[in-house]
């Protein structure tokens, strides 16, 4: 009995080309969309990302739709919400909803343009030690720890007290203190990065490190550093509304949701006139809630790899 | 043939805390354009170091102590790292073992092949993407004008892995330094993966060299033959020669180490007892000493050097060419 000559095809070219097994699969869907539906599963991150939105929408709109001029003294002092001031009035006679309103802006902005600051210099700092290693990595990160080391709040208070307290110096000196963290997620991802085949490859195709590091490296590192900038807008707002609180903030007559709460360190206030204090606290609450609930639902949708 | 790559007692040694190892010592070979040379051995003798060295890419820690690297006129060996990167992708290019990783996840393929077109040969995107096309279709990519826009996850390792040679060799290197190219493939994708190489190589030229630890690949791709054993080149001869008449031990143990179907199932498949020696304890004398079979008082005193044997067949064994009556000789077979 012999066995059956099998008449295999000679040409390889033509079993190269269309073989069934080798087609793209379709089905399998991107990454984005994978991101998307994760994240519409989480229902408090849905709930954070639209509060998000309405409160950013609030501060970009501050101007048009605040019923009066934040600033302007009207003719009642301390008066109970009514149908004219829909949250009263503060002891100097400003309109506490205008008040929160222009505060939401100006706590956003801090806790935006401060992340924003940073997170880009501690990717690059982070980017700069994972690559290089060696004697700049170490120099880098000794730095890393010393800030770290820093008892965080009583340093910036010192700070902002010697600096003069406004806006730019509050948003540089709490970026100063908070890029470390970043700075050692990135390094810590670049670590492992740098040592995938793609990133060889790239090497041997000749990429200038730049290159390499930017384009290669930068957006394969991406969703830690995303998820830590969303937690971060939420801790500097919360910073801010601290140091505005004890004094050493946003200084009056500009609004923040801190210094709106500067006010109820008086024991009238805090018993018997509620409504300027327990708007602006609510709304710090929600705002870092929000922010909190989009980065947990970030997290765990990121971390979804095909 | 004209002579393209020539390494010359290249020594290479990688900085540790124990220390300096030498990883690499007397390598010598040389390439021509169009031929296909194999540097086969067990893992840790130092074949990849070698193949790294010639791109200059042995990283911060690693360096070549002795010796030179001579590519097409210029010592690669004192370039710069401007030269040198200029160099790479264009002239010199490099596959790897594993076409699952070697892919940039996050960057659209297309976009992948035609960064390297837009960074050595100044088109512009479009041109770019035209010359990723063609050449996506060159190997065997069905569809390539969908295919550009697919992230790496959407192809299979064997796709993967023809993206990969379309990138090594859009700019047509010279050189194309293949690291193990079929290792992490299914059979059936090898032998396709192999092919395509070939036929590339007759279109555009290019000489290749074959880091592989797989005689059967070997056998099907190389015109030359460099054994090393311990960073040391053990034996080298042309491919017909080699796999006729092995002479230094450590061949011969490597090729009765390959299974056959014609063995009898009881029979246990032939290892090389022992291990490839740690390069912070090399073995005095002959590197391959205390693994011979054949070894006498001279191999453990004396290191043996690079003989000839017969005319392009070297041996590095004091024993060469009175190996063959101790290890019975057979050609194998095989079929890709």
């Amino acid at each position: 009995m012999s066995v059956t000559e099998i008449p295999w095809r000679q040409d390889a070219a033509a079993s190269d080309k269309g073989e069934e097994h080798e087609q793209p699969i379709h089905e399998i869907e991107s990454y984005a969309k994978q991101v998307r539906r994760k994240f519409l599963k989480h229902k408090l991150a849905v709930w954070g990302l639209v509060t998000t939105l309405l409160l950013l929408g609030i501060g970009i709109l501050a101007p048009w739709i605040a019923p009066y001029n934040p600033n302007e003294v009207t003719d009642v002092f301390a008066a109970r919400p009514s149908l004219m001031h829909w949250l009263g009035t503060d002891q100097v006679g400003r309109d506490v909803l205008s008040r929160l309103i222009y505060g939401t802006r100006v706590s956003l902005i801090i806790g935006f343009v401060t992340v924003a600051l940073y997170v880009t210099f501690g990717t690059l700092i982070g980017m700069l030690a994972g690559y290089y290693g060696r004697w700049l990595d170490m120099l880098l990160m000794r730095i890393t720890d010393i800030f770290l080391s820093f008892p965080y709040m009583l340093v910036v208070l010192v700070i902002v007290s010697i600096l003069g307290a406004n806006i730019s110096t509050i948003m540089i000196v709490l970026a100063l203190f908070k890029w470390p963290t970043i700075a050692m997620l990135v390094r810590g991802s670049v670590l492992s990065i740098k040592e995938m085949d793609y990133v060889r490859a790239s090497m041997t195709l000749g990429y200038s490190t730049p290159r390499i590091l930017f384009r290669h490296i930068l957006p394969n590192a991406l969703s830690p550093i995303i998820v830590n900038a969303t937690f971060g807008v939420a801790s500097t707002i919360l910073s801010e509304a601290g140091l505005s609180f004890l004094g050493m903030g946003v200084k009056s007559p500009q609004a923040s949701l801190g210094n709106m709460l500067h006010d109820a360190q008086s024991l009238t206030v805090l018993t018997d006139q509620h409504w300027l204090w327990l708007p602006a606290g609510l709304v710090i609450l929600i705002t870092v809630l929000a922010f909190n609930f989009v980065g947990d639902g970030l997290r765990d949708a990121l971390d979804a790899r095909p | 043939m004209e002579l393209l790559l020539e390494v010359d007692h290249l020594q290479i040694a990688f900085q540790t805390d124990q220390g300096e190892l030498i990883s690499v010592d007397e390598v010598s070979f040389e390439l021509g354009s169009g031929e296909t040379i194999a540097i086969v051995g067990e893992s840790g003798c130092g074949k990849s170091v070698t193949s790294l060295s010639i791109m200059g890419l042995l990283g911060t820690s690693g360096s070549v102590i002795q010796g030179e690297i001579r590519f097409n006129g210029s010592i690669l060996t004192d370039c710069t790292e401007n030269q040198l990167r200029r160099l790479r992708g264009s002239e010199i290019s490099m596959i790897f073992q594993e076409p699952m990783t070697s892919l940039n996840p996050v960057i659209p393929i297309g976009e992948q092949i035609a960064e390297t077109v837009r960074l050595h040969q100044n088109k512009s995107r479009k041109e770019a993407k035209a010359i990723a096309v063609d050449m996506l279709r060159k190997v065997g990519i069905p569809r390539p004008e969908a295919i550009i826009k697919e992230y790496p996850h959407a192809l299979s390792g064997g796709m993967r892995q023809r993206v990969m040679i379309a990138m090594a060799l859009i700019c047509k290197p010279k050189l194309l330094i293949a690291d193990e190219p079929t290792t992490a493939l299914d059979v059936t994708i090898q032998a396709q993966i192999l092919e395509l190489m070939k036929q590339l190589q007759q279109e555009s030229g290019a000489a290749i060299l074959l880091v592989t630890h797989d005689l059967g690949v070997v056998a099907e791709m190389a015109d030359q033959v460099i054994v090393m054993y311990a960073g040391q080149v053990v034996e080298t001869a042309d491919v017909f020669t080699l796999f006729r008449a092995p002479q230094h031990p450590y061949t011969q143990g490597l090729m009765k180490s390959i299974p056959r179907l014609d063995q009898h199932k009881k029979e246990q498949l032939f290892a090389i007892p022992g291990a490839v020696p740690s390069l912070k304890e090399i073995p005095s004398g002959c590197r391959f000493h205390p693994r011979c079979p054949l070894a006498v008082g001279r191999c453990e005193e004396e290191q043996p050097e690079l003989i000839s044997a017969a005319d392009g067949h070297r041996v590095r064994c004091w024993m060469a060419g009175n190996t063959e009556q101790i290890f019975v000789n057979h050609t194998v077979e095989v079929t890709v």
